[in-house]
């Protein structure tokens, strides 16, 4: 007990200049020339097997004993999911994609001890079949902007030194010594920086009032209570570096003039809630959070609180209710909660991505921030692109950039020589852009031009199959799901939205029931308490407006276009193209098909359900959709 | 202009009014005077001349919760450039707030809601009263067959008025309901057979029964029903 008490007290750090010493004896204690392997263990390649991998690498190096002459790390997510496992071998980052634990040996007795490279293992572009052996050489990460991500594939997210190496808690130094809080909050100001959590409200204003509001009290929020379907910034931002979010609360603290901070983390990230926990741990051991950090007088700690599951309470004030454990639901803003929020005293919060970029501003400063993006929308915001893309990942660019630069040239484009039909943007409450807005500028006023908004940065993209009826349905029968029930026109606005467009995909609906989608959709933009309601009519208005002839023809042909709404189509066995091969007759789960071997087969419409298994299975082509 | 009427037949002065806390305010082109603090509901509810706003989930003895949307009314804050919708049930009275409490657009809005109330209560009499006053003839939904419109003035009046907290809201979404603790269908020891829950209730779902205590509205979906709602629901979006 004594020891470890003892151990602590030597890790404590107490002013600036100790920081600067650690620093410097942490890189010194580093071996440069140690070859480090990154793991990526972000969720999408831990999904692919990212676990084995590092078992693999494990085993190997200690079989081999390299202990000493490599480094195995397994870090934050890298973003480019699509090609996961992936693992970096420094210092060249050399670039390994799609990795099973086979390959392990022969990295290790090649690259790491020969410095051959795998050409096997290495990205293939496929649109020019180039190869790219370092990581800054593929199109994917060439074309984006990671001023905030960069660090997730370098650090281990669970070690603090790593962080601190890097320059983690200069900021915080900066900004304790040589800034005032007015002045940091004249920084982030000057930045442009606005709330990336959807809203995209000014950060700096949101800081003053909040330092403005009177009281003693006063608490820093982080919202890591991200549910949109698609996205996944937050989680891998949170799991990846966490003490970069704890710092920009930190700072954050110190303008308003906050000593308590919660981070209000979803129970189903166990990752992000882990590292959370580590980072904070570590942060007090270090002396970096807690009371008197660095010397400088300031107190502030920070805990976390783990969410109950409800999608709402990523709404600021469902959230505060949550955490005060009320039931989860909003409440009226027409004082905001920056002047009176958690338990009624100022409260300022603000999303994840937003705290992690408050140390880069306060660091390189808010000209260089705002030298990227456009006036309004200024710095790189994260994005989720996922759908049908071939480079499904997380990419970090520039505000401004085009929907189509995000989608083909970073993205790929779309697998399996498909056409592009929609790109949904901002999570379920956004719109769905079509092809002919594609190169519309990604911005927080450009999307909202569009029917559409920033939102939490899910892009989630749509190719020809896609029913866009069927895609407004999905979105409203999320948002029914995830409605708190309390006002009105939300609770049964969006139950009988969903009634509505339900019938519309059962090809039971009327031409006057568009005019009924619209008068919901006003009730709910106009009625509705919070903004989950207030925006959940969006993916219905934008398909509306784009895409009314798919909505006509389900109506008036009783057909749907893609393919998608069951109740819309029929599948059938075409005599010229079946050669009796059985297949379909197997995949049937209901019998509906019949025929002998070598024969053509039949279908029985009686007994069919519909679900498409020998479509998936036919060879010949011969089943075919209508 | 200057004269306005506040309360039976005293007329005052606008411009005399600048007492400390009075607040000037524009509410259907009559410039009234009230004191802060208030919400706009509150605030004009005790003016003649003014029409009144209707209001389900508000009662004057517990706090303003804003679920049932129906005192939604237009604002301006400058000066009548920009107007948007607030509940006036929640909304503040502020310096120079111009109010609109009855437009063509309110009226729609207002309409639209009580068409999907009427839909999920069709048989209740105050929500039938309403559909005839804004115009509501027959929903264009599936009706349903609730008396519950759970605008939370029962949970709110045992918590706030009685601290019993006997009844809460449970569920999310159209799962809502109000329900004893633990999910109970029978309230307990934890009632005190009061009856303001049916007193404060607007649309008649709460009774007083026969040992004393109240019979929560039979909004309650058993579970059996939910499994059977989702195993639909699964089914419809796979």
């Amino acid at each position: 007990m004594v020891e470890q008490v003892r151990k602590l007290l030597e890790k404590r750090v107490t002013s600036v200049a100790e920081l600067d010493e650690l620093r410097k004896s942490i890189l010194q204690k580093r071996d440069q020339s140690r070859t480090c392997i990154s793991i990526c263990g972000g969720t999408g390649c831990r999904a692919a097997g990212a676990e084995e991998i590092l078992e693999a690498f494990y085993e190997e190096i200690e079989k081999r004993e390299l202990q000493l002459q490599v480094e195995l790390k397994e870090t934050g997510c890298h973003g480019f999911c699509e090609q996961g496992p992936i693992a970096v071998i420094g210092p060249k980052k050399i670039f390994y994609r799609r990795l099973k634990p086979e390959d392990v040996p022969e990295i290790i007795s090649e690259t790491v001890l020969k410095g051959n490279i795998i050409e096997r293992l290495l990205y293939v572009d496929p649109a020019t079949s180039e190869k790219s052996t370092y990581e800054s050489d593929v199109p994917f990460y060439k074309r984006q902007t990671r001023a905030i991500l960069s660090a997730n594939g370098e650090i281990d997210p669970t070690d603090i030194e790593d962080y601190i190496a890097r320059g983690g808690y200069s900021a915080l130094c900066k900004a304790l010594f040589q800034m005032s809080p007015e002045g940091v909050i004249e920084e982030v100001k000057k930045s442009g920086l606005r709330g990336r959590g959807g809203g995209g409200f000014p950060t700096g204003r949101k800081w003053e009032s909040c330092r403005q509001a009177s009281g003693d009290m006063k608490y820093v929020i982080c919202n890591a209570d991200e549910g949109d379907p698609g996205a996944y910034q937050d989680r891998s931002l949170l799991e990846g570096n966490p003490h970069a979010i704890l710092e920009g609360m930190i700072i954050g603290a110190y303008a308003i003039g906050s000593h308590r901070g919660f981070l209000y983390v979803r129970n189903e990230y166990p990752l992000a809630v882990r590292h959370a926990r580590i980072a904070i741990e570590q942060a007090m051991d270090y002396g970096l959070l807690g009371e008197n950090i660095l010397g400088s007088g300031f107190d502030f700690t920070a805990t976390i609180n783990k969410g109950g599951g409800a999608f709402v309470c990523g709404e600021s004030s469902a959230l505060m209710a949550s955490l005060e454990g009320k039931i989860g639901e909003p409440k009226a803003k027409y004082i905001h909660m920056s002047e009176k929020g958690l338990w009624d005293k100022p409260s300022l919060l603000n999303n994840v991505k937003t705290w992690a970029n408050v140390p880069l501003i306060i660091n390189k400063g808010a000209d260089w921030y705002s030298g990227f993006g456009t006036a309004g929308s200024t710095g790189t915001m994260i994005f989720s692109l996922v759908g049908k893309i071939n480079n499904t990942g997380l990419v970090e660019v520039p505000m401004g950039i085009t929907l189509r630069e995000m989608i083909y040239d970073i993205g790929g484009g779309i697998p399996n020589g498909k056409k592009f039909k929609a790109v949904q943007t901002g999570g379920p409450s956004g719109g769905c852009v079509p092809e002919q807005y594609l190169d519309t500028p990604v911005d927080f006023d450009e999307l909202s031009k569009l029917g559409s908004m920033m939102g939490s940065g899910a892009m989630i993209v749509m190719d020809e199959d896609t029913c866009m009826v069927d895609i407004a349905r999905y979105f409203i029968e999320f948002l029914k799901g995830e409605s708190c029930g309390k006002c009105v026109p939300c609770r049964e606005g969006l139950n009988r939205m969903s009634e509505v467009l339900n019938n519309i995909t059962h090809g039971k609906a009327k031409r006057e029931d568009l005019d009924t989608l619209e008068d919901l959709a006003g009730i709910l933009g106009d009625g509705a308490l919070c903004a989950l309601g207030k925006t959940a009519a969006n993916p219905v208005m934008s398909t509306l407006r784009h895409f009314r002839n798919e909505y006509l023809a389900h109506i008036d042909d009783k057909k749907c276009p893609a393919g998608v709404c069951r109740e819309l189509i029929q599948y059938s066995i075409d005599p010229d193209r079946c050669e009796g091969c059985g297949r379909c007759l197997r995949s049937c789960p209901t019998g509906a098909i019949s025929g002998e071997k070598k024969e053509v087969h039949t279908l029985d419409q009686s007994q069919c359900i519909k679900c498409g298994a020998c479509y998936d299975v036919c060879k010949f082509n011969a089943v075919i959709k209508v | 202009m200057t004269k306005v009427w506040i309360s039976g037949e005293n007329t005052i002065d606008v411009k005399a009014a600048d007492g400390i806390n009075a607040v000037h305010l524009t509410v259907d082109d009559k410039e009234i005077v009230v004191s802060g603090g208030q919400t706009i509901l509150e605030a004009v509810a005790r003016l003649p001349g003014i029409g009144t706003i209707p209001a389900l989930c508000y009662h004057p003895a517990v706090k303003p919760y804003g679920a049932c949307r129906i005192c939604t009314v237009e604002v301006s804050e400058d000066g009548g450039s920009k107007f948007r919708f607030v509940a006036a049930c929640l909304y503040p009275v502020k310096e120079g707030l111009i109010v609109k409490t009855n437009t063509e657009k309110v009226r729609k809005l207002r309409k639209g809601i009580i068409e999907l109330l009427l839909t999920r209560c069709p048989n209740v009499k105050r929500i039938q009263e309403l559909a005839e006053e804004y115009g509501v003839e027959k929903p264009r939904f599936v009706l349903g067959d609730q008396d519950c419109i759970l605008c939370g003035l029962c949970v709110r009046a045992c918590h706030e008025i009685m601290g019993k907290s006997a009844i809460n809201l449970v569920n999310r979404g159209i799962y809502r309901e109000v329900a004893a603790p633990f999910y109970a269908y029978e309230l307990g020891e934890e009632c005190i057979g009061c009856g303001d829950c049916a007193f404060v209730c607007p649309t008649g779902a709460i009774e007083m029964g026969p040992d004393g205590k109240p019979i929560l509205p039979k909004v309650k979906i058993p579970f059996a029903e939910i499994e059977a709602m989702m195993k639909q629901e699964t089914v419809a979006t796979s």
